[in-house]
């Protein structure tokens, strides 16, 4: 063999350096299907939008429907309700952002910028505290201090906007994207 | 494992099969001649306990997987077909689901004997961690069996516990939806958890073999966290300490029994004999026993991220333990101080237990247990941060024996033996 020693290393060096790249490189990229095979399937995210007849949700009554695996809360409120909500101070808020998926991110958490139809509140009724179903008060059994929702696994109390008020959920309820198809449906999604 | 080997192969057969691979040899001098501290007590026959619930549930997992069916529309109804009309489904499914309490109640007393005979302190620090490790793992596997029935607990307690990761900030949502396979826990969560409660005890058997392994190169620490210092401070492992472990074990057998033929559900939730509804969360949704303590302190703290980092950090402090121990001195027989900060642990942990199975807005003695709660996270943390420290500086431990023996034997009959 010939000396092979150059200032620039050897052709051992380069074999060297060149196959561990290629075997990190083949690591990840042999790494990355099996990591992304649990992110949500195809099936999963052809999301259908769904449409709703709320003509039988009375006022002060809630109605649970199912979208997206998730409960989806119509509630009719009383202009008591309605009048309780918007004489909260947002700025004195938890969280005072609308997080309305049919509003820009930065909103406020006003009462109008909860709802399209001030007596129809459409929530997505996942706590966002770690996801249980809050509990909706009713005019006989009212739940939490605020007469919205509580929910009965870490004490998470919303409004009657459904905005957080007290407990550990960080965000207010979500409001899902949603448009009024006529006074009785409503499109979903 | 370690040091001199005392195996001779005696026929041609195991001569040859010494030559090539000496496993005779690794059983006979880690299982019968391994030297073991002749003053180990009751509280260290929880190693081969924890061993035999590990295979229990292994045995019973790989029968109930033969019947089970992973799908979000048939679960709970496969779970009842086995308690109804697989034979013995019953048996099996009862065997396995409080092994699993069996299981924890096994490793929390093995864990307080390490703390309290200071096991985890120098050279066995790594013996410590690979058990604290092992631990993590249970939890993993605990909770993605406790899923597989898919009824109300199983799903709301899988939301509950994938949401903690969603506390992250940035990343978290990101990490839920991909825990779950979809935007809610659902069939491909159901599916993926039941892979890997397959895997998971599988994974504990192969640290556990790290655990031992790690064991038997210090040797037992024991009772009095003094070091072996002659042949006369030791016991061959067999007989004296199968028969130990063998008869302590059917004692723990007996109350395993108990449990499965007449209170099969004392450690059950009734609410996860109703099938899983994604709409409805129940009333009180708690964990498994043995996960309450951690329980309690998430549901202490006022705030998301907060809650999940002191939850997390309480299980990443054990793995410190062998570096937050000053003390010189492993035992707490000879620790007068430290004893009693230990029992208080204990009650702290029960406290913690107890205040995570009761709801939100409960109260104790006019007391709302929520502070009840927060008191007690306080002192777990101040307990590993403050109190291993600072007691292992300014404690005057009590004079130690001078040998196993010694302490065991008494002075004359020591005297005797050397």
């Amino acid at each position: 063999m010939t000396d092979t020693t150059h200032d620039a290393g050897t052709r051992r060096d380069f074999l060297y350096v060149a196959s561990g790249a290629m075997g990190a490189v083949g690591v990840a990229a042999a790494a990355w299907p099996l990591i992304d095979q649990m992110n949500p399937s195809a099936a999963a995210l052809a999301l259908a939008s769904t449409e709703i007849d709320i003509s039988a949700v009375q006022a002060g009554q809630q109605i649970v429907y199912k979208w997206r695996g998730h409960p989806l809360f119509v509630r009719r409120r009383t202009p008591a309700e309605i009048a309780a909500a918007k004489a909260v101070d947002v700025s004195s808020l938890p969280d005072p952002l609308a997080r309305n998926a049919n509003l820009p991110d930065n909103a406020q958490a006003t009462d109008a910028d909860r709802t399209i139809k001030p007596e129809v509140l459409v929530l997505i009724g996942v706590c966002t505290h770690l996801g249980c179903t809050p509990t909706v008060s009713t005019p006989t059994a009212v739940e939490g201090e605020y007469g919205g929702w509580l929910c009965h696994c870490h004490g998470s109390q919303y409004d009657t906007a459904g905005r957080i008020r007290k407990g550990p959920a960080p965000q207010n309820l979500a409001v899902p994207p949603y448009a009024f198809l006529s006074d009785t449906r409503i499109k979903v999604g | 494992m370690s040091g001199h080997s005392t195996y001779t192969p005696k026929s041609g057969f195991e001569k040859w099969i010494d030559q090539r691979l000496p496993l005779p040899r690794l059983m006979h001098d880690t299982m019968q001649t391994f030297p073991t501290p002749r003053n180990l007590n009751i509280w260290y026959t929880f190693g081969g306990i924890l061993t035999f619930c590990l295979a229990v549930q292994i045995v019973t997992g790989i029968v109930l997987a033969m019947h089970y069916v992973a799908n979000a529309d048939l679960a709970f109804e496969s779970v009842e077909r086995i308690m109804r009309d697989v034979n013995y489904g019953w048996l099996m499914r009862f065997v396995h689901s409080n092994g699993a309490s069996m299981f924890f109640l096994a490793v929390y007393i093995h864990m307080f004997r390490g703390l309290y005979y200071g096991s985890y302190k120098a050279p066995r620090e790594l013996i410590w961690i690979l058990g604290v490790l092992i631990y993590l793992l249970m939890m993993a596997t605990a909770f993605f069996g406790y899923v597989l029935p898919w009824g109300q607990m199983s799903f709301w307690g899988a939301t509950v516990i994938t949401n903690l990761f969603s506390a992250i900030p940035y990343v978290g949502p990101h990490i839920a939806t991909w825990l779950w396979g979809d935007f809610a826990v659902g069939d491909a969560t159901l599916n993926r958890f039941f892979s890997l409660h397959y895997l998971l005890p599988f994974i504990i058997a192969a640290v556990v073999g790290l655990h031992i392994w790690a064991l038997h190169v210090p040797g037992n620490n024991n009772p009095l966290g003094i070091d072996v210092k002659s042949p006369q401070d030791t016991l061959p492992f067999h007989p004296y300490y199968t028969v130990k472990d063998a008869f302590y074990l059917c004692l723990f057998v007996i109350v395993f029994a108990g449990f499965v033929f007449y209170a099969p559900n004392f450690f059950g939730n009734p609410d996860n004999y109703v099938q899983a509804n994604p709409l409805v969360t129940p009333p009180d949704i708690v964990p498994e026993w043995y996960l309450l303590p951690f329980y309690a302190m998430l549901r202490s703290i006022p705030n998301k991220l907060m809650g999940v980092i002191v939850m997390g950090g309480a299980i990443v402090t054990l793995f410190l333990i062998p570096w937050l121990d000053t003390s010189r001195v492993r035992s707490c027989r000879f620790r007068p101080l430290m004893k009693q900060f230990f029992w208080a642990l204990v009650v702290d942990c029960i406290i913690l237990g107890y205040c995570g199975a009761q709801s939100v807005d409960a109260a104790a003695f006019g007391i709302p247990l929520v502070w009840v709660a927060r008191l007690a996270s306080v002192y777990y943390y101040a307990f590993f941060w403050l109190i291993m420290p600072i007691v292992g500086l300014i404690e005057t431990p009590k004079k130690l024996p001078a040998s196993i023996a010694q302490s065991v034997l008494g002075d004359s009959a020591a005297a005797a033996a050397e």
